[in-house]
Protein backbone atom coordinates (compact mmCIF):
# COMPACT_ATOMS: atom_id res chain seq x y z
CA UNK A 1 0.00 0.00 0.00
CA UNK A 2 1.14 3.54 -0.70
CA UNK A 3 -0.35 6.48 1.22
CA UNK A 4 0.36 8.79 -1.73
CA UNK A 5 -1.60 6.65 -4.19
CA UNK A 6 -4.40 6.10 -1.69
CA UNK A 7 -4.75 9.83 -1.16
CA UNK A 8 -4.62 10.74 -4.84
CA UNK A 9 -7.34 8.16 -5.47
CA UNK A 10 -9.39 9.54 -2.57
CA UNK A 11 -9.11 12.97 -4.16
CA UNK A 12 -10.19 11.53 -7.50
CA UNK A 13 -13.32 9.86 -6.03
CA UNK A 14 -14.22 13.07 -4.18
CA UNK A 15 -13.61 15.00 -7.41
CA UNK A 16 -16.11 12.79 -9.21
CA UNK A 17 -18.59 13.40 -6.42
CA UNK A 18 -17.98 17.16 -6.66
CA UNK A 19 -18.91 17.10 -10.36
CA UNK A 20 -22.12 15.27 -9.51
CA UNK A 21 -24.08 17.89 -7.56
CA UNK A 22 -27.35 16.02 -7.81
CA UNK A 23 -25.94 12.92 -6.12
CA UNK A 24 -24.46 15.05 -3.34
CA UNK A 25 -27.84 16.73 -2.87
CA UNK A 26 -29.60 13.38 -2.67
CA UNK A 27 -26.98 11.94 -0.33
CA UNK A 28 -27.46 14.80 2.13
CA UNK A 29 -31.14 15.49 1.49
CA UNK A 30 -32.66 12.01 1.40
CA UNK A 31 -31.94 11.13 5.06
CA UNK A 32 -33.35 14.51 6.17
CA UNK A 33 -36.54 13.88 4.26
CA UNK A 34 -36.93 10.39 5.73
CA UNK A 35 -36.10 11.54 9.28
CA UNK A 36 -38.78 14.24 8.95
CA UNK A 37 -41.23 11.58 7.80
CA UNK A 38 -40.42 9.54 10.91
CA UNK A 39 -40.91 12.63 13.05
CA UNK A 40 -44.48 13.04 11.86
CA UNK A 41 -45.16 9.29 12.13
CA UNK A 42 -44.26 9.20 15.83
CA UNK A 43 -44.96 12.82 16.76
CA UNK A 44 -47.40 11.83 19.50
CA UNK A 45 -45.11 9.24 21.10
CA UNK A 46 -41.89 10.90 22.30
CA UNK A 47 -40.11 7.78 23.61
CA UNK A 48 -40.66 5.80 20.40
CA UNK A 49 -39.69 8.82 18.31
CA UNK A 50 -36.36 9.11 20.12
CA UNK A 51 -35.68 5.41 19.74
CA UNK A 52 -36.53 5.23 16.02
CA UNK A 53 -34.80 8.52 15.09
CA UNK A 54 -31.64 7.41 16.84
CA UNK A 55 -31.58 4.02 15.11
CA UNK A 56 -32.36 5.53 11.71
CA UNK A 57 -29.49 8.00 12.11
CA UNK A 58 -27.29 4.90 12.01
CA UNK A 59 -29.23 2.90 9.42
CA UNK A 60 -29.50 5.50 6.62
CA UNK A 61 -25.75 6.05 6.23
CA UNK A 62 -25.26 2.28 6.09
CA UNK A 63 -27.95 1.78 3.47
CA UNK A 64 -27.05 4.76 1.27
CA UNK A 65 -23.31 4.18 1.32
CA UNK A 66 -23.77 0.50 0.49
CA UNK A 67 -25.74 1.47 -2.60
CA UNK A 68 -23.48 4.31 -3.69
CA UNK A 69 -20.28 2.30 -3.27
CA UNK A 70 -21.42 -0.86 -4.98
CA UNK A 71 -22.57 1.13 -8.01
CA UNK A 72 -19.43 3.31 -8.04
CA UNK A 73 -17.18 0.26 -7.94
CA UNK A 74 -19.20 -1.48 -10.60
CA UNK A 75 -18.97 1.55 -12.84
CA UNK A 76 -15.23 1.37 -12.38
CA UNK A 77 -15.34 -2.22 -13.57
CA UNK A 78 -17.72 -1.82 -16.53
CA UNK A 79 -16.06 1.35 -17.85
CA UNK A 80 -12.73 -0.47 -18.14
CA UNK A 81 -11.01 1.93 -15.76
CA UNK A 82 -10.59 -0.83 -13.15
CA UNK A 83 -8.68 -3.02 -15.59
CA UNK A 84 -6.60 -0.03 -16.55
CA UNK A 85 -5.83 0.80 -12.91
CA UNK A 86 -4.61 -2.77 -12.53
CA UNK A 87 -1.88 -2.08 -15.09
CA UNK A 88 -0.61 0.87 -13.02
CA UNK A 89 1.32 0.89 -9.72
CA UNK A 90 -1.96 1.45 -7.81
CA UNK A 91 -2.53 -1.39 -5.33
CA UNK A 92 -5.86 -3.07 -4.68
CA UNK A 93 -5.85 -1.93 -1.06
CA UNK A 94 -4.96 1.62 -2.16
CA UNK A 95 -8.07 1.64 -4.32
CA UNK A 96 -10.39 0.12 -1.72
CA UNK A 97 -9.17 2.25 1.19
CA UNK A 98 -9.43 5.31 -1.05
CA UNK A 99 -13.09 4.51 -1.61
CA UNK A 100 -13.49 4.03 2.13
CA UNK A 101 -11.83 7.37 2.89
CA UNK A 102 -13.71 9.33 0.23
CA UNK A 103 -17.14 7.98 1.06
CA UNK A 104 -16.31 8.06 4.77
CA UNK A 105 -15.68 11.79 4.40
CA UNK A 106 -18.95 12.21 2.51
CA UNK A 107 -20.69 10.20 5.22
CA UNK A 108 -19.25 12.45 7.92
CA UNK A 109 -20.81 15.50 6.29
CA UNK A 110 -24.05 13.59 5.88
CA UNK A 111 -24.07 12.42 9.51
CA UNK A 112 -23.28 15.89 10.91
CA UNK A 113 -26.12 17.47 8.94
CA UNK A 114 -28.62 14.69 9.74
CA UNK A 115 -27.73 14.56 13.45
CA UNK A 116 -27.85 18.35 13.80
CA UNK A 117 -31.27 18.45 12.18
CA UNK A 118 -32.49 15.55 14.34
CA UNK A 119 -31.47 17.30 17.60
CA UNK A 120 -32.52 20.85 16.71
CA UNK A 121 -35.58 20.47 14.53
CA UNK A 122 -36.92 16.99 15.21
CA UNK A 123 -36.70 17.10 19.04
CA UNK A 124 -34.30 14.15 19.34
CA UNK A 125 -33.31 13.67 22.95
CA UNK A 126 -30.45 11.44 24.08
CA UNK A 127 -28.75 11.05 27.46
CA UNK A 128 -25.33 10.92 25.80
CA UNK A 129 -23.43 13.31 23.55
CA UNK A 130 -24.57 13.93 19.94
CA UNK A 131 -20.96 13.81 18.73
CA UNK A 132 -20.96 10.11 19.59
CA UNK A 133 -24.02 9.67 17.36
CA UNK A 134 -22.08 11.18 14.46
CA UNK A 135 -19.07 8.97 15.18
CA UNK A 136 -21.15 5.79 15.21
CA UNK A 137 -23.17 6.85 12.15
CA UNK A 138 -19.91 7.31 10.20
CA UNK A 139 -18.78 3.87 11.38
CA UNK A 140 -22.01 2.40 10.03
CA UNK A 141 -21.54 4.29 6.76
CA UNK A 142 -18.06 2.78 6.45
CA UNK A 143 -19.61 -0.62 7.07
CA UNK A 144 -21.90 0.06 4.10
CA UNK A 145 -18.86 1.08 2.03
CA UNK A 146 -16.92 -2.05 2.99
CA UNK A 147 -19.78 -4.45 2.31
CA UNK A 148 -20.65 -2.58 -0.90
CA UNK A 149 -17.09 -2.98 -2.20
CA UNK A 150 -17.04 -6.63 -1.19
CA UNK A 151 -20.37 -7.39 -2.89
CA UNK A 152 -19.47 -5.54 -6.06
CA UNK A 153 -16.59 -7.97 -6.48
CA UNK A 154 -19.21 -10.67 -6.97
CA UNK A 155 -21.36 -8.68 -9.38
CA UNK A 156 -20.63 -8.40 -13.07
CA UNK A 157 -23.47 -6.00 -13.88
CA UNK A 158 -25.45 -3.24 -12.15
CA UNK A 159 -28.40 -5.58 -12.31
CA UNK A 160 -26.62 -8.14 -10.15
CA UNK A 161 -25.21 -5.48 -7.84
CA UNK A 162 -28.59 -4.12 -6.74
CA UNK A 163 -29.75 -7.67 -5.94
CA UNK A 164 -27.29 -7.69 -3.06
CA UNK A 165 -29.34 -5.02 -1.32
CA UNK A 166 -32.21 -7.33 -0.26
CA UNK A 167 -29.76 -10.11 0.61
CA UNK A 168 -27.04 -8.25 2.50
CA UNK A 169 -28.64 -5.02 3.71
CA UNK A 170 -32.29 -5.71 4.51
CA UNK A 171 -31.77 -8.64 6.92
CA UNK A 172 -29.33 -6.52 8.89
CA UNK A 173 -31.88 -3.72 9.20
CA UNK A 174 -34.70 -6.14 10.12
CA UNK A 175 -32.64 -7.79 12.85
CA UNK A 176 -30.89 -4.64 14.08
CA UNK A 177 -33.37 -4.07 16.90
CA UNK A 178 -35.38 -1.48 15.02
CA UNK A 179 -38.61 -3.51 14.93
CA UNK A 180 -38.10 -5.88 17.84
CA UNK A 181 -35.54 -5.29 20.60
CA UNK A 182 -32.84 -7.92 20.15
CA UNK A 183 -33.23 -9.15 23.74
CA UNK A 184 -36.85 -10.10 22.98
CA UNK A 185 -35.98 -12.18 19.91
CA UNK A 186 -36.05 -16.00 19.94
CA UNK A 187 -32.66 -17.32 21.05
CA UNK A 188 -31.53 -18.46 17.57
CA UNK A 189 -32.70 -15.23 15.99
CA UNK A 190 -30.79 -13.19 18.51
CA UNK A 191 -27.78 -15.32 17.66
CA UNK A 192 -28.23 -14.52 13.98
CA UNK A 193 -28.54 -10.83 14.73
CA UNK A 194 -25.35 -10.94 16.80
CA UNK A 195 -23.57 -12.19 13.70
CA UNK A 196 -24.78 -9.11 11.79
CA UNK A 197 -22.36 -6.19 12.07
CA UNK A 198 -25.04 -3.49 11.80
CA UNK A 199 -26.75 -4.74 14.98
CA UNK A 200 -23.63 -3.76 16.93
CA UNK A 201 -23.68 -0.26 15.47
CA UNK A 202 -27.33 0.10 16.46
CA UNK A 203 -26.51 -1.25 19.93
CA UNK A 204 -23.83 1.43 20.30
CA UNK A 205 -26.34 4.13 19.29
CA UNK A 206 -28.82 2.88 21.86
CA UNK A 207 -26.11 3.20 24.49
CA UNK A 208 -25.77 6.89 23.58
CA UNK A 209 -29.53 7.19 23.99
CA UNK A 210 -29.54 5.62 27.45
CA UNK A 211 -26.32 6.72 29.19
CA UNK A 212 -24.80 10.10 29.85
CA UNK A 213 -21.26 8.78 29.54
CA UNK A 214 -19.85 6.60 26.79
CA UNK A 215 -20.24 3.04 28.10
CA UNK A 216 -18.01 0.04 27.53
CA UNK A 217 -20.86 -1.54 25.55
CA UNK A 218 -20.85 1.48 23.25
CA UNK A 219 -17.14 1.12 22.47
CA UNK A 220 -17.50 -2.63 22.07
CA UNK A 221 -20.30 -2.16 19.49
CA UNK A 222 -18.33 0.52 17.67
CA UNK A 223 -15.23 -1.67 17.76
CA UNK A 224 -17.10 -4.62 16.22
CA UNK A 225 -18.36 -2.38 13.41
CA UNK A 226 -14.90 -0.95 12.66
CA UNK A 227 -13.35 -4.42 12.81
CA UNK A 228 -15.92 -5.61 10.26
CA UNK A 229 -15.09 -2.61 8.05
CA UNK A 230 -11.41 -3.57 7.91
CA UNK A 231 -12.31 -7.23 7.43
CA UNK A 232 -14.68 -6.38 4.56
CA UNK A 233 -12.05 -4.20 2.84
CA UNK A 234 -9.36 -6.86 3.12
CA UNK A 235 -11.78 -9.54 1.88
CA UNK A 236 -12.79 -7.26 -0.97
CA UNK A 237 -9.13 -6.82 -1.92
CA UNK A 238 -8.57 -10.56 -1.91
CA UNK A 239 -11.59 -11.22 -4.12
CA UNK A 240 -10.65 -8.50 -6.60
CA UNK A 241 -8.80 -10.13 -9.48
CA UNK A 242 -6.19 -8.39 -11.55
CA UNK A 243 -6.41 -11.09 -14.17
CA UNK A 244 -9.81 -11.84 -15.62
CA UNK A 245 -10.98 -14.26 -18.29
CA UNK B 1 18.77 -7.52 -30.84
CA UNK B 2 17.31 -7.11 -27.37
CA UNK B 3 13.85 -8.55 -26.78
CA UNK B 4 11.11 -6.46 -25.20
CA UNK B 5 8.35 -9.06 -25.26
CA UNK B 6 8.67 -12.79 -25.61
CA UNK B 7 5.50 -14.85 -25.93
CA UNK B 8 5.82 -18.61 -25.86
CA UNK B 9 3.11 -21.20 -26.50
CA UNK B 10 0.43 -18.89 -25.16
CA UNK B 11 -2.98 -20.52 -24.80
CA UNK B 12 -5.89 -18.35 -23.73
CA UNK B 13 -9.58 -19.16 -23.57
CA UNK B 14 -12.25 -16.51 -23.25
CA UNK B 15 -15.90 -17.25 -22.69
CA UNK B 16 -15.28 -21.00 -22.99
CA UNK B 17 -13.65 -20.64 -26.41
CA UNK B 18 -9.95 -20.93 -27.07
CA UNK B 19 -8.79 -17.63 -28.56
CA UNK B 20 -5.02 -18.09 -28.69
CA UNK B 21 -3.76 -21.56 -29.53
CA UNK B 22 -0.13 -21.80 -28.45
CA UNK B 23 0.89 -18.46 -29.90
CA UNK B 24 4.58 -17.59 -30.12
CA UNK B 25 5.84 -14.09 -30.89
CA UNK B 26 8.75 -11.82 -30.12
CA UNK B 27 8.84 -8.05 -30.05
CA UNK B 28 12.30 -6.46 -30.29
CA UNK B 29 13.34 -3.63 -27.99
CA UNK B 30 12.76 -0.19 -29.51
CA UNK B 31 10.75 0.83 -32.54
CA UNK B 32 7.11 0.28 -33.44
CA UNK B 33 5.73 -3.22 -33.83
CA UNK B 34 2.36 -3.47 -35.52
CA UNK B 35 -0.04 -6.17 -34.40
CA UNK B 36 -2.35 -6.79 -37.30
CA UNK B 37 -5.20 -9.09 -37.98
CA UNK B 38 -8.92 -9.15 -38.60
CA UNK B 39 -11.31 -8.38 -35.79
CA UNK B 40 -11.66 -11.39 -33.51
CA UNK B 41 -8.21 -12.71 -34.34
CA UNK B 42 -6.95 -12.35 -30.77
CA UNK B 43 -5.11 -9.01 -30.88
CA UNK B 44 -6.72 -7.61 -27.74
CA UNK B 45 -6.35 -10.91 -25.88
CA UNK B 46 -2.64 -10.97 -26.70
CA UNK B 47 -2.25 -7.35 -25.53
CA UNK B 48 -4.13 -8.06 -22.30
CA UNK B 49 -1.82 -11.01 -21.68
CA UNK B 50 1.19 -8.75 -22.19
CA UNK B 51 -0.01 -6.18 -19.64
CA UNK B 52 -0.93 -8.97 -17.23
CA UNK B 53 -4.69 -8.63 -16.86
CA UNK B 54 -5.61 -11.68 -18.93
CA UNK B 55 -6.06 -15.04 -17.25
CA UNK B 56 -4.00 -17.45 -19.33
CA UNK B 57 -4.37 -21.20 -19.62
CA UNK B 58 -0.76 -22.04 -20.36
CA UNK B 59 2.35 -20.61 -21.93
CA UNK B 60 4.75 -17.89 -20.93
CA UNK B 61 4.80 -14.14 -21.53
CA UNK B 62 8.03 -12.33 -20.65
CA UNK B 63 8.00 -8.54 -20.71
CA UNK B 64 11.23 -6.53 -20.33
CA UNK B 65 12.85 -9.59 -18.82
CA UNK B 66 10.15 -10.32 -16.25
CA UNK B 67 6.99 -12.41 -16.20
CA UNK B 68 4.00 -10.39 -17.47
CA UNK B 69 2.00 -8.91 -14.61
CA UNK B 70 4.99 -8.56 -12.26
CA UNK B 71 4.35 -5.50 -10.03
CA UNK B 72 7.59 -3.76 -11.05
CA UNK B 73 6.42 -3.80 -14.69
CA UNK B 74 3.46 -1.58 -13.85
CA UNK B 75 5.82 1.41 -13.73
CA UNK B 76 7.33 0.61 -17.12
CA UNK B 77 4.36 -0.40 -19.23
CA UNK B 78 1.60 1.89 -20.49
CA UNK B 79 -1.66 0.42 -21.74
CA UNK B 80 -4.27 2.01 -23.96
CA UNK B 81 -7.46 -0.03 -24.13
CA UNK B 82 -9.51 -0.34 -27.26
CA UNK B 83 -12.61 1.26 -25.78
CA UNK B 84 -11.44 4.47 -24.11
CA UNK B 85 -11.30 3.90 -20.36
CA UNK B 86 -11.16 7.21 -18.55
CA UNK B 87 -13.49 8.74 -15.99
CA UNK B 88 -16.20 10.32 -18.13
CA UNK B 89 -17.51 12.42 -15.23
CA UNK B 90 -14.20 14.25 -14.76
CA UNK B 91 -12.34 16.74 -16.93
CA UNK B 92 -9.51 15.75 -19.26
CA UNK B 93 -7.02 17.50 -16.98
CA UNK B 94 -8.29 15.73 -13.84
CA UNK B 95 -8.03 12.36 -15.59
CA UNK B 96 -4.50 12.84 -16.86
CA UNK B 97 -3.32 14.32 -13.55
CA UNK B 98 -4.78 11.34 -11.71
CA UNK B 99 -2.89 8.86 -13.88
CA UNK B 100 0.25 11.04 -13.62
CA UNK B 101 0.03 10.85 -9.82
CA UNK B 102 0.69 7.08 -9.89
CA UNK B 103 4.20 7.78 -11.11
CA UNK B 104 4.90 10.73 -8.83
CA UNK B 105 4.41 13.13 -11.73
CA UNK B 106 2.79 16.50 -11.28
CA UNK B 107 0.54 18.90 -13.14
CA UNK B 108 3.27 19.99 -15.57
CA UNK B 109 3.75 16.49 -16.97
CA UNK B 110 -0.01 16.09 -17.33
CA UNK B 111 -0.45 19.40 -19.14
CA UNK B 112 2.45 18.58 -21.45
CA UNK B 113 0.86 15.25 -22.44
CA UNK B 114 -2.54 16.87 -22.97
CA UNK B 115 -0.85 19.23 -25.42
CA UNK B 116 0.81 16.33 -27.19
CA UNK B 117 -2.51 14.65 -27.96
CA UNK B 118 -3.93 18.01 -29.06
CA UNK B 119 -6.50 18.45 -26.29
CA UNK B 120 -5.21 21.65 -24.67
CA UNK B 121 -8.41 23.50 -25.58
CA UNK B 122 -10.57 20.74 -24.09
CA UNK B 123 -8.42 20.27 -20.96
CA UNK B 124 -11.08 21.73 -18.66
CA UNK B 125 -13.95 19.92 -20.33
CA UNK B 126 -15.80 16.96 -18.79
CA UNK B 127 -14.86 13.88 -20.84
CA UNK B 128 -18.51 12.87 -21.33
CA UNK B 129 -19.06 16.03 -23.39
CA UNK B 130 -16.16 15.36 -25.79
CA UNK B 131 -16.45 13.89 -29.27
CA UNK B 132 -15.53 10.24 -29.79
CA UNK B 133 -12.11 11.06 -31.16
CA UNK B 134 -11.36 13.51 -28.35
CA UNK B 135 -12.51 10.97 -25.77
CA UNK B 136 -10.09 8.50 -27.33
CA UNK B 137 -7.22 10.96 -27.12
CA UNK B 138 -7.99 11.74 -23.48
CA UNK B 139 -7.60 8.04 -22.81
CA UNK B 140 -4.39 7.93 -24.84
CA UNK B 141 -2.97 10.84 -22.82
CA UNK B 142 -3.44 8.79 -19.64
CA UNK B 143 -1.32 5.99 -21.14
CA UNK B 144 1.38 8.34 -22.42
CA UNK B 145 1.77 10.57 -19.37
CA UNK B 146 4.21 8.31 -17.51
CA UNK B 147 6.58 8.06 -20.55
CA UNK B 148 6.60 4.28 -20.26
CA UNK B 149 9.41 2.17 -21.62
CA UNK B 150 6.85 -0.06 -23.31
CA UNK B 151 3.55 1.17 -24.72
CA UNK B 152 0.77 -1.23 -25.59
CA UNK B 153 -1.75 0.61 -27.74
CA UNK B 154 -4.90 -1.23 -28.77
CA UNK B 155 -6.27 0.42 -31.92
CA UNK B 156 -5.31 3.96 -30.89
CA UNK B 157 -6.28 5.67 -34.15
CA UNK B 158 -9.78 4.25 -34.62
CA UNK B 159 -12.30 6.96 -35.37
CA UNK B 160 -9.71 9.69 -35.89
CA UNK B 161 -9.61 11.92 -38.95
CA UNK B 162 -6.60 11.60 -41.30
CA UNK B 163 -4.93 14.77 -40.01
CA UNK B 164 -5.03 13.62 -36.40
CA UNK B 165 -4.01 10.13 -37.34
CA UNK B 166 -0.96 11.56 -39.09
CA UNK B 167 -0.12 13.66 -36.03
CA UNK B 168 -0.43 10.73 -33.66
CA UNK B 169 1.76 8.51 -35.81
CA UNK B 170 4.36 11.27 -35.93
CA UNK B 171 4.13 11.34 -32.15
CA UNK B 172 4.53 7.55 -31.89
CA UNK B 173 7.59 7.86 -34.15
CA UNK B 174 9.02 10.47 -31.80
CA UNK B 175 8.45 8.24 -28.77
CA UNK B 176 10.20 5.37 -30.54
CA UNK B 177 13.05 7.69 -31.50
CA UNK B 178 13.35 8.60 -27.81
CA UNK B 179 13.87 4.93 -27.02
CA UNK B 180 10.40 3.59 -26.22
CA UNK B 181 9.06 0.31 -27.54
CA UNK B 182 5.56 0.54 -29.00
CA UNK B 183 3.15 -2.23 -29.86
CA UNK B 184 0.25 -0.86 -31.87
CA UNK B 185 -2.68 -2.98 -32.96
CA UNK B 186 -4.76 -2.14 -35.97
CA UNK B 187 -6.85 -3.80 -38.58
CA UNK B 188 -6.06 -1.08 -41.10
CA UNK B 189 -3.25 -2.25 -43.37
CA UNK B 190 -2.42 1.31 -44.35
CA UNK B 191 -1.09 1.79 -40.82
CA UNK B 192 1.00 -1.35 -41.06
CA UNK B 193 3.35 0.36 -43.48
CA UNK B 194 4.32 2.81 -40.77
CA UNK B 195 5.61 0.08 -38.45
CA UNK B 196 9.16 -1.19 -38.15
CA UNK B 197 7.98 -4.74 -37.70
CA UNK B 198 4.70 -6.52 -38.16
CA UNK B 199 3.10 -9.45 -36.46
CA UNK B 200 0.17 -10.69 -38.50
CA UNK B 201 -2.20 -12.87 -36.58
CA UNK B 202 -5.30 -14.71 -37.63
CA UNK B 203 -7.54 -16.99 -35.59
CA UNK B 204 -5.19 -16.91 -32.64
CA UNK B 205 -2.01 -17.89 -34.46
CA UNK B 206 0.84 -15.92 -36.01
CA UNK B 207 0.73 -15.82 -39.81
CA UNK B 208 3.83 -13.69 -40.29
CA UNK B 209 6.38 -11.90 -38.11
CA UNK B 210 8.81 -9.72 -40.01
CA UNK B 211 9.46 -6.21 -41.37
CA UNK B 212 6.77 -4.84 -43.73
CA UNK B 213 9.19 -5.01 -46.65
CA UNK B 214 10.18 -8.61 -45.98
CA UNK B 215 6.53 -9.61 -45.68
CA UNK B 216 5.71 -7.96 -48.99
CA UNK B 217 8.72 -9.60 -50.63
CA UNK B 218 7.81 -13.00 -49.23
CA UNK B 219 4.32 -12.70 -50.66
CA UNK B 220 5.61 -11.22 -53.92
CA UNK B 221 3.45 -8.11 -53.82
CA UNK B 222 3.75 -4.42 -52.96
CA UNK B 223 0.38 -4.31 -51.31
CA UNK B 224 0.23 -5.38 -47.63
CA UNK B 225 -3.46 -6.24 -47.86
CA UNK B 226 -2.69 -8.64 -50.70
CA UNK B 227 0.40 -9.94 -48.91
CA UNK B 228 -1.69 -10.76 -45.85
CA UNK B 229 -4.19 -12.68 -47.97
CA UNK B 230 -1.45 -14.56 -49.79
CA UNK B 231 0.26 -15.57 -46.56
CA UNK B 232 -3.01 -16.74 -45.04
CA UNK B 233 -3.72 -18.87 -48.10
CA UNK B 234 -0.20 -20.35 -48.10
CA UNK B 235 -0.57 -21.22 -44.45
CA UNK B 236 -3.93 -22.87 -45.12
CA UNK B 237 -2.40 -24.97 -47.93
CA UNK B 238 0.45 -26.13 -45.74
CA UNK B 239 -1.98 -27.17 -43.02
Amino acid sequence: MSPRLTLSTTARVLGQLRHDRRSVGLLIGAPLLLLTLIYFMFEKNGATLDRVLLIMLGVFPFLLMFLVTSIAMLRERTSGTLERLFTTPLGKLDLLFAYGLAFGLAATVQAIVATTVAYWLLDLDTAGNGALVVLIAVGNALLGVGLGLLCSAFARTEFQAVQFLPIVVLPQILLSGLFVPRAEMAGWLEGVSTAMPLAHGVEALQQVGASVDATADLWRGYGVVMGCVVLALVLAASTLRRRTA
Amino acid sequence: MKTAIDVQDLVVARGGKEVLHGLCARVPHGGITGLLGPSGSGKTTLMRSIVGVQRVKSGRVTVLGEAAGTPSLRRKVGYFTQSPSVYTDMTVRENVRYFASFYGLGAAAADETIKEVGLQEQAGQIVRTLSGGQHNRASLACALVSRPELLILDEPTVGLDPVLREELWAHFRQLAADGATLVVSSHVMDEANRCDRLILIREGAVVADDTPDAIKKQAGTDDLDRAFLTLVQEKAEVA
